[in-house]
């Protein structure tokens, strides 16, 4: 199927992924080429497959409690391109906030 | 009998020396920089990071009577270390040090191994060439025009070139396997769920499997044997023990091994198919009984890879945001900042790969595309167990062509995924599967083929890839000298 190019900004844009204008006709294309070869799948008659359940049905399972590994929050922000204090800086979020 | 240089050697010879005192781990860790890494890596570009004084420290800290002892071993760069920066072969990344070591980065350094630097590859793991790193592409020590296969290259080529015996990289589709195939090593993909992936950083979780490459069958053994334990921090790991491995060299008398034939009748290399031949002529002069039948064409299982591990990896790549690591856009508005540096950090492939797995998953096509592919995924599961309910083993090739040329492929994804058309089926199935040298064809480029078995069927895979490594030895390397391995041509 052939996806057009707004569909490919919209699609860009659920995965805030930013693509120049430029690019969006040759995205289009390669992700339909892509989507064209998935219709194989329909040879298969898949119809009433179950669906996989691929984690093991015998997953172990952990008590859901502190084990006492924690993470100081200077070695949890030491990466962060703007930090402070411990906390992760990002542009405001929430706006107008006069009391 | 003539000394065998220090990096000719086995992992398994190298921790021998060491543990009986003869060499130091830093004398060991070091000697695959002093003679190969001053030939060949600057042309090959194995490495991402090192540094002398790291891997001095990583030396005398390292356990000195314990299986891998003094043995250098190089990370494919999604691993987490704490002594060395991991990158993911991106720029989104920055210079992230990881605050913890990956459980089997830890198993590696408790059971005496020296990681001596991180080892390139496609970024985030999403290529099958090493062309998609950030930071420039690996080449094929064998043929320095053509690529290495990815997306594990690095760690391929070091092992080629004589770096390091042993090196751990990552199989989602193929990322162990094939380039193991293209640079003459065996490659190691375990059964999902027996190495931790705690500290790997996540592709396509119900595929991503941390994968072993070596030069000797014997160290692919050792290496699992310390890999292959439970993790409490890895809730996707199997139940009860890892399969025993010390069995390797058992020998295959008896073994089933499966024929699918029909794969290979055409777009397979000649090459491959004589080894093919080969290799199966091999395993029955060794005491194993081929098996032909038909099996379902690769080319259902890319079709179903190709939505099902987009999917997740645009899931498991939403945490890199511009917020919590490394590169940042600049904006002033938080959505901006988002997707500025998203789109300025990742490069095309992984641009490509989250627009088409958002795609498959977004409201109206989650049933046409992910749904779909889910129940492909189910056959091509029924599909491997019916085989092995006829055979141990399965013989197949790993890859259907030769190493390629670099530029070959980048433009033409669907091109670059379909060089992964033997080796994703394992993935989809959650088996084992093994790449085996099979030695140089005419063009003087290494040959391959691989060997799937059904889940915790390591013992027999490498019992399989020893029968085909002792006959190959015996062909090629005088007696005496099955430490040595055969340097890269030219």
């Amino acid at each position: 199927m052939a996806l057009s190019r707004a569909e490919a900004a919209r699609i860009a844009e659920l995965a805030r992924l930013h693509v120049p204008e430029a690019e969006l006709d040759r995205v289009a294309a390669q992700l339909s080429q892509v989507l064209d070869f998935a219709a194989a799948l329909n040879e298969l008659q898949l119809g009433d497959e179950p669906l996989t359940a691929f984690a093991p049905a015998d997953a172990p399972l952990r008590i859901d409690g502190p084990d006492g590994r924690t993470l100081d929050a200077e070695i949890a922000t030491a990466n962060a391109p703007e930090a402070e204090a411990g906390f992760f800086l990002v542009p405001p979020v929430v706006e107008d906030l006069e009391p | 009998m003539t000394a065998v240089e220090t990096w000719r050697r086995s992992a398994r010879s190298v921790a021998e020396e060491v543990r009986a005192g003869r060499i130091t781990a830093e004398a060991a860790a070091e000697a695959g920089f002093e003679i190969p890494a001053a030939r060949w890596e600057r042309d090959v570009h194995a490495i991402l990071s090192t540094d002398r004084s790291a891997r001095a420290h990583a030396a005398a800290e390292a356990p000195k009577q314990a299986v891998l002892s003094g043995v250098p071993v190089l990370l494919k760069d999604n691993l987490c270390t704490v002594d060395h920066p991991t990158t993911c072969g991106s720029r989104i990344l920055g210079e992230w040090r990881s605050p913890y070591d990956a459980t089997v980065v830890a198993r590696l350094r408790q059971a005496g191994a020296v990681v001596v630097g991180k080892g390139n590859m496609d970024e985030f793991a999403m290529g099958s060439s090493t062309e998609f790193s950030a930071f420039g592409p690996t080449r094929n020590p064998y043929d320095l025009a053509r690529v290495p296969g990815g997306s594990s290259g690095g760690p391929a080529a070091a092992v080629a070139y004589g770096l390091v015996p042993l090196a751990l990289g990552s199989d989602t589709g193929g990322s162990v396997r094939q380039p193991a195939a293209f640079c003459g090593v065996l490659g190691l993909k375990p059964t999902y769920g027996r190495l931790s992936r705690y500290g790997l950083v996540a592709f396509g979780s119900s595929l991503d499997q941390v994968g072993i490459f070596a030069r000797h069958v014997g160290d692919v053994a050792d290496a699992y044997r310390v890999l292959a334990h439970r993790d409490p921090f890895d809730a996707s790991m199997r139940e009860g023990g890892a399969p025993d491995v010390s069995t390797w060299d058992a020998g295959v008398k008896g073994l089933r091994f499966g024929w699918p034939a029909n794969l290979w009748r055409e777009g397979v290399d000649q090459a491959i198919v004589e080894a093919l031949e080969r290799a199966a002529g091999w395993l029955e002069r060794a005491g194993a009984q081929r098996v032909p039948f038909e099996f379902l064409p690769g080319t259902f299982a890319v079709a179903t890879y190709y939505l099902l591990a987009t999917a997740e990896a645009s899931s498991n790549l939403a945490r890199f945001d511009g917020v919590r690591y490394g590169f940042r856009a600049r904006s002033d508005e938080l959505g901006s900042l988002y997707a500025h540096s998203r789109g300025e950090g990742f490069g095309p492939e992984v641009r490509r790969r989250i627009l088409l797995g958002t795609y498959a998953l977004s409201a109206g096509y989650h049933d046409e595309y992910y749904l779909k592919a889910q129940r492909a995924r189910t056959r091509i599961v029924r599909e491997y167990a019916a085989a092995f309910a006829r055979c141990d083993v399965m013989l197949l090739p790993a890859t259907p062509s030769l190493a390629f040329k670099l530029g070959e492929k980048t433009d033409d994804p669907l091109a670059m995924y379909l060089s992964d058309v033997f080796t994703i089926g394992a993935n989809l199935a959650g088996i084992p599967g093994l790449s085996v040298p099979m030695g140089l064809a005419a063009s003087g480029l290494p040959s391959a083929v691989q060997l799937l078995g059904p889940a915790d069927s390591e013992p027999r895979l490498l019992q399989a890839a020893r029968a085909l490594e002792a006959e190959g030895r015996s062909d090629k390397i005088p007696r005496g000298y099955e430490r040595e391995f055969a340097w890269p041509g030219k």
